[in-house]
């Protein structure tokens, strides 16, 4: 098996700003450089991760353990400070469905754009149309303006938009509380679906049971270092210890 | 297995700048057209703002500069400018494109923060897209132009007409680069944005777009004017008066010495190197977007 993700020893440190204007710098600059204009924190510590093609990885740990960081790492959103990471094939994200809807645009019209937002050609959203709006079961709806939807059929369309983009690792962060139950069970079993068709799946969620029954491996994170690599079922035990 | 997976291994994150665009052109084109769809969203007169703004703002500046102030040509002020509304209109309307795409531009990054901080894409989308969307808002201000100049019977040849290409791309392209520049620093410094509304205060005025070129001749000495002449905006505008303006007057009227063969490959030049200097920023700072939105 070949490697679908590697990251090798990266490490991130945020700058907790508190300043936002240049008046302030040139104060700061002014006074000698005082005090310290920023503070920093690490994010993410000399973490090294690698996922081979096909595998099914959780990320778990507490609020503020990096998780999502490192989610956003493998993406490409943020870039790390030492360290590399690198990915074979299209990734993409279910970072937060929805994030390119546009409310004074029609669903028809979101679909479009947040499928070339994810990734998707022209043709690809063309021949997909129809099985991304049949998934979401939005049905007539598919021409009303977004913002008239309820939170559960935007959540649904955003979330089969982004099912549909078939790309060779998928990123998902805490969307899988999408809908009603048995909306929710569909999403869970398209996830399962992707992972036994060979997609490479890395999840973070806070829902136990739900990785549990997605995913094979764990990697726990506490403070932004690796806590724990192994069996997803040893990783909760550990977490709920 | 998903049989189709390329065998390299790569580094996300790292884009290839303007060059990636050609890649995202479907996306791009979707989100001109999203700007372009939800820009006059629940207003009446929709798209028709976009010729009634420039017209008031036409209509305000004839009457208080070429009336009021006399600038227009006239039995009683022979001095004026000949056919001074066609003058004025050519040069407000590339000044509008300039306005809104940079104005647009310079807020494009935080204004589009939401899916920079969560999804990767080529961002330079999102400023050139702006660019683009006042490109298609110029149209109609180019045709109520072109009728405008028929009427006052303009008839022009083929170099005029290329003059009024050379300008429009000059000006675009520099609006870009700076829109790259102002958009990104504007991620870590929100002054950035009201630095480019004081400069877009200041371009229009920096350019004859309102009075002649030498009026400015006369008042300023050689080094100040060649300086003054330096500005692509500047150099933009005259080639629009060359263009629109000029063929409807009697010909009399002087064009900047050495505008073909000196202006304009200096300005298209420092809007190349603007654009350029603007990607290189933009490059620097993209690293640290989501992080800083």
């Amino acid at each position: 098996m070949v490697n679908a993700i590697e990251v090798s020893d990266i490490s991130k440190q945020f700058v907790l700003r508190h300043t936002r204007s240049i008046k302030e710098a040139v104060v700061w600059l002014a006074k000698g450089r005082k005090g310290d204009l920023s503070e920093k924190f690490h994010a993410l510590k000399n973490v090294s991760v690698d996922v081979k093609t096909g595998e099914t990885v959780a990320l778990l740990g507490l609020n503020g353990s990096g998780k999502s960081t490192l989610l956003k790492h493998i993406s490409g959103v943020m870039l790390p400070d030492s360290g590399t990471v690198r990915t074979r094939g299209r990734v993409a994200g279910l970072i937060e469905v929805g994030a390119g809807f546009h409310p004074d645009l029609s669903g028809r019209d979101n679909v479009y754009l947040n499928g070339a937002i994810l990734g998707m050609t022209e043709q690809q959203v063309n021949e997909r149309f129809d099985d991304i709006v049949e998934f979401s079961e939005i049905g007539q709806f598919i021409d009303t303006e977004v913002k008239f939807y309820s939170s559960g059929m935007y959540l649904r369309l955003a979330f089969s938009v982004a099912v549909h983009t078939d790309p060779e690792v998928f990123l998902i962060d805490e969307i899988l509380a999408v809908g009603d139950e048995p909306f929710q069970r569909k999403c869970i079993e398209k996830i399962q679906e992707l992972a036994r068709n060979g997609k490479t799946l890395v999840v973070v969620s806070h829902d136990l049971d739900l990785v549990s029954r997605i995913c094979a491996r764990g990697i726990l994170l506490e403070h932004g270092n690796v806590k724990f690599d192994g069996s997803i079922h040893d990783a909760v035990a550990l977490l709920r210890s | 297995m998903s049989g189709t997976s390329p065998a390299e291994l790569t580094t996300p994150g790292l884009g290839g700048g303007l060059r990636d665009l050609r890649q995202s052109s479907f996306l791009l084109k979707l989100l001109v057209r999203k700007e372009l769809k939800v820009r006059y969203r629940g207003s009446v007169l929709g798209l028709l703002w976009s010729y009634v703004k420039p017209g008031v703002q036409f209509i305000v500046f004839y009457v208080a500069l070429g009336v009021f102030l006399g600038l227009e040509r006239s039995p009683r002020n022979p001095e004026g400018l000949s056919n001074y509304a066609v003058y004025l209109f050519s040069g407000i309307v590339l000044i509008n494109f300039f306005s809104e795409a940079l104005g647009n531009a310079a807020r494009s990054i935080v204004n589009n923060g939401n899916l920079i901080k969560k999804i990767y894409l080529p961002r330079e989308l999102f400023p050139v897209a702006s660019v683009w969307v006042s490109g298609v808002h110029f149209f109609p201000q180019l045709v109520v132009l072109v009728a405008g100049c028929l009427v006052a019977g303009w008839h022009p040849n083929g170099l005029q007409l290329l003059a009024a290409v050379a300008g429009f791309v000059i000006v675009g392209l520099l609006a870009t680069g700076l829109g790259l520049l102002f958009g990104a620093a504007n991620v870590y410094f929100r002054d950035s944005e009201n630095l480019v509304d004081m400069l877009l205060m200041v371009a229009t005025w920096a350019s004859p777009v309102m009075y002649a070129w030498t009026m400015v001749q006369e008042k300023l000495g050689a080094t100040a004017f060649a300086v003054y002449q330096a500005n692509p905006v500047t150099i933009g505008v005259e080639l629009f008066h060359y263009a629109f303006w000029f063929p409807t007057t009697d010909g009399s009227a002087a064009i900047p010495p050495n505008l073909f063969s000196l202006w304009t490959p200096v300005g298209l030049a420092i809007a190349l190197l603007v654009l350029v200097l603007g990607q290189f920023t933009f490059r620097r700072l993209e690293g640290r977007f989501a992080q800083e939105l």
